[in-house]
């Protein structure tokens, strides 16, 4: 179809595709994704481990960290911007972290509701005997 | 010329597309790569339903032993540094294959790999480790949610990592032709992705895991 047109650089860009051209400055983009990744694995894993910190915080703290990685991942990796060349990428990922939000929270929370207003399981057993 | 495409052009110019100079249809790789990129994140909704179950059955031990007594941190964290770092390599080898330097770009597939194949292996050794302690995925539902999380993110490691090797030999045999740098560009994306939900795993799973 449009193989001949090469690399696209007219108004839309493929995910993972960059627009900056030169090499340097793209090394340059993985090294700093590189290491604001370690930076933040690196406390992750001090955070969990250690009692110099809040201890209800820490599951917390896990978490930002773990969000804050994945959105480093996905614009230094993955190059998922704003930029307006992005949009669609932008709008299909936001979709489907809808999509993931309405699953893990749904999941959850029925979950929780029917353990909470359930008879525990020992009680249920006795009553069937 | 068919009768759809007369029909299309009149309609194009009754609506006054051909006045605003309309681009037409976007270029193969952006096409390739939207449509890779809407599975990538069907396969991550696929994994929240995973990461899903794992927290509802997280207390579901049926009195065989909890995370916080099985999982060794400090194999997690080598584990961790292995997938990041062959992420990075993953990285090196798209911008090998954008200025089409065939040795460095086998070069970065071959670190690629072997850190992938790396990660595998110490996953593996814990699986093994876990199931020869009487810890295997039918000790209780916790267990069994935490294999097939964790495996099923192993599953896609290993088949990246069959896919990585067909890049390589296709790049070796075929040269950077437009078709190749667009399957590449698929598993670059293919390959990020495992890291990210490799982060949701080791920090939900593992550390969270430990902790509690």
């Amino acid at each position: 179809m449009s193989d001949s047109h090469g690399l696209p650089h007219l108004a839309d860009l493929a995910p993972g595709d960059e627009e900056v051209v030169s090499v340097k400055l793209r090394l340059l983009g993985y090294l700093i994704g590189l290491g604001l990744a370690v930076l933040l694995t690196a406390t992750s894993f001090f955070i969990a481990g250690t009692d110099l910190v809040w201890q209800p915080s820490i599951p917390v703290a896990i978490i930002v960290l773990a969000i804050a990685q994945m959105g480093v991942h996905l614009v230094f990796f993955l190059h998922i911007t704003t930029g307006p060349d992005n949009a669609n990428n932008v709008l299909a990922l936001a979709f489907g972290l809808l999509i993931v939000f309405l699953v893990i929270a749904g999941s959850l929370w029925i979950m929780a509701n029917l353990n909470h207003n359930m008879m525990p399981m020992d009680q249920i057993m006795q009553m069937q005997r | 010329m068919s009768m759809a495409a007369v029909a299309d052009g009149h309609s194009a110019r009754v609506i006054g597309l051909e006045d605003a100079g309309h681009p037409g249809p976007a270029p193969k790789r952006i096409i390739t790569g939207f449509g890779f990129w809407i599975f990538l994140l069907s396969d991550i909704v696929m994994f929240s339903c995973f990461f899903a179950a794992y927290a509802v059955l997280l207390g579901q031990t049926a009195g065989g032993p909890s995370g916080a007594e099985l999982f060794n941190l400090r194999n997690v964290a080598i584990e961790t540094a292995f997938l990041l770092l062959s992420s990075f390599a993953c990285g090196m080898a798209s911008i090998a294959a954008e200025v089409r330097n065939p040795l460095w770009f086998q070069v970065a597939m071959a670190v690629t790999c072997l850190l992938g194949l790396g990660f595998l292996v110490i996953e593996f050794r814990e699986f093994a480790d876990l199931i020869a302690r009487g810890a295997g995925p039918s000790r209780s539902a916790f267990l069994s949610a935490f294999f097939a999380l964790v495996g099923c993110h192993g599953l896609h490691v290993s088949a990246g990592i069959l896919w990585l090797l067909t890049m390589m030999a296709q790049v070796f045999a075929k040269g950077f032709r437009a078709d190749i740098l667009r399957r590449f560009l698929c598993f670059a994306l293919f390959w990020h992705a495992l890291d990210i939900i490799w982060v949701a795993i080791f920090s939900v799973v593992y550390l969270l895991g430990s902790a509690a």
